[in-house]
């Protein structure tokens, strides 16, 4: 129920008083409402719920995220795993 | 696709299993609340790979499962008004009442449609003014500012046909409730990552505290879910008790501010019964006042009725993390997804549907790594 999905916003406009837009979800393009996230522009992505953008997905902190545990898994390759000493 | 594909890498979720395996050194008990990410879990084998000190136990959060019974029982009555157009989000359709479900009152000419949005129902309003179109408004935080902005679409349309059914619950009520019980098991939250987008996560903190226990903001694909557990684990190691975020592409402290904004214009606080646990005080939302004309159970005259539930259903016991459903002698015999007997089976995201599509008939074996 709770489900979200990333999309990618390709088009902005007004209709019947809302802050609309076109959102691409990897080649699917819906409808959806942008009312709650007015800072949103064409090219950002966001997190659609029942048609609606419920969050701006930050690119910043998707990118550190992934980062880190890049850098650990080409340290492991490195290094070999760190042995379980338990 | 961007934002996903990423997160369901194997050799990053295996670095982060990694990573639990080195923090963990004694057992721990974790609770994800949320039914998307119970389904994810399973549907992954998630529980099956991680190292056996960690259980998962799952929570309560899927609307389908709480909608209590009557609520259900005055939809159907609803729906089966000749002059009603009824619009519900499709997971809703198939739950049953006492009597049926949606599905077959539309089968025995009951106007029922799916709506991807609660503006698709408005839309239909507006399409059909000699009609009247009510809107199945049930949901988590998650859904209250799309059925909130469907209202106020709906006033500012000066539409007089549109109207709500609402069962609307919020998470930290449950949570209070399931860590205030003298039989509670559960030591750490994965709290549930798109109910935060709208709410954020400053409600969590008072709670982490209250009870000593962590409380993880996780996401809802594989790395998500290792990566809230990690930090769930090495709080518990390190005898922290603190609301932080995994999720934070997603999910900031505050949230959603015009979404929680809209919420509370349309919305104010209730007692809300939940199916399987029972009244929860301050732990759903009504109409305000000022929008009760969109208020589908005043609008239509339908008598409370009071149904009974399957003695033999251990629902309320798993959705506290109490019980799992292979510990029910129901399930999977006389309790399936076509027959359900109770709320952790009416949805697929409720935790024995879960477990019954995946395969999960007896207690797990961890799988030898």
């Amino acid at each position: 129920m709770c489900l979200g999905v990333p999309g990618k916003i390709v088009e902005t406009y007004q209709a019947g008083g809302l802050k609309m837009g076109k959102v691409d979800f990897g080649g699917v393009v819906r409808e959806t409402c942008l009312e709650y996230v007015p800072q949103a522009e064409v090219g950002d992505y966001v997190l659609i719920h029942v048609g609606f953008a419920i969050s701006l997905v930050s690119e910043e902190e998707a990118q550190a995220t992934l980062e880190i545990l890049r850098e650990i898994m080409r340290l492991e390759e490195e290094l070999g795993p760190e042995p379980d000493t338990r | 696709m961007k934002h996903v594909t990423e997160y369901r890498d194997a050799d990053l979720v295996h670095v982060v299993l990694d990573g639990i395996r080195q923090t963990v050194t004694k057992p721990w008990v974790l609770m994800e609340i949320c039914g998307g990410q119970t389904h994810a879990i399973v549907r992954h084998g998630i529980d099956q790979l991680l190292p056996t000190e960690i259980e998962l136990v799952h929570g309560p959060g899927c609307p389908v499962c709480v909608t209590p019974l009557e609520l259900i029982d005055k939809s159907l009555a609803i729906a089966s008004c000749t002059e009603v157009i009824f619009t519900s989000y499709g997971d809703m359709l198939r739950v049953p009442g006492s009597g049926c479900d949606l599905f077959s009152v539309r089968a025995s000419g009951g106007d029922v449609r799916v709506v991807y949005s609660p503006l698709d129902a408005v839309k239909i309003a507006q399409h059909n003014p000699d009609r009247e179109v009510v809107f199945f408004a049930i949901g988590f935080e998650t859904t209250a500012p799309p059925n909130a902005m469907s209202v106020v679409q709906a006033q500012s349309m000066g539409l007089k046909n549109y109207s709500i059914l609402v069962s609307h619950v919020r998470v930290p009520p449950a949570m209070h409730v399931i860590l205030g019980s003298p039989h509670n098991r559960v030591q750490g939250f994965l709290a549930a990552g798109h109910v935060c987008a709208v709410m954020g996560y400053w409600e969590y903190p008072p709670i982490a505290e209250k009870y000593g226990v962590p409380i993880v903001v996780t996401g809802f694909e594989p790395l998500d879910i290792v990566q809230g557990i990690l930090q769930a684990t090495r709080q518990l190691e390190e005898g922290r008790c603190e609301a932080e975020n995994a999720y934070p592409r997603v999910v900031t402290f505050e949230g959603n501010r015009p979404a929680q904004k809209l919420i509370e214009r349309v919305f104010e606080p209730c007692d809300r019964k939940w199916r399987g646990i029972g009244t929860i005080p301050d732990s759903g939302w009504r109409l305000r006042q000022e929008f009760a004309e969109f208020d589908a159970e005043l609008r239509f005259d339908v008598e409370a009725i009071q149904p009974d539930e399957s003695p033999l259903c251990i629902a309320g016991q798993i959705l506290q993390g109490l019980k799992k459903p292979h510990d029910c002698s129901a399930f999977g015999v006389k309790c399936t997804p076509e027959n359900p007997l109770g709320a952790t089976m009416v949805s697929s995201e409720g935790a024995c549907a879960a477990y019954y599509r995946y395969g999960r008939h007896v207690a797990g074996q961890k799988k030898e790594e």
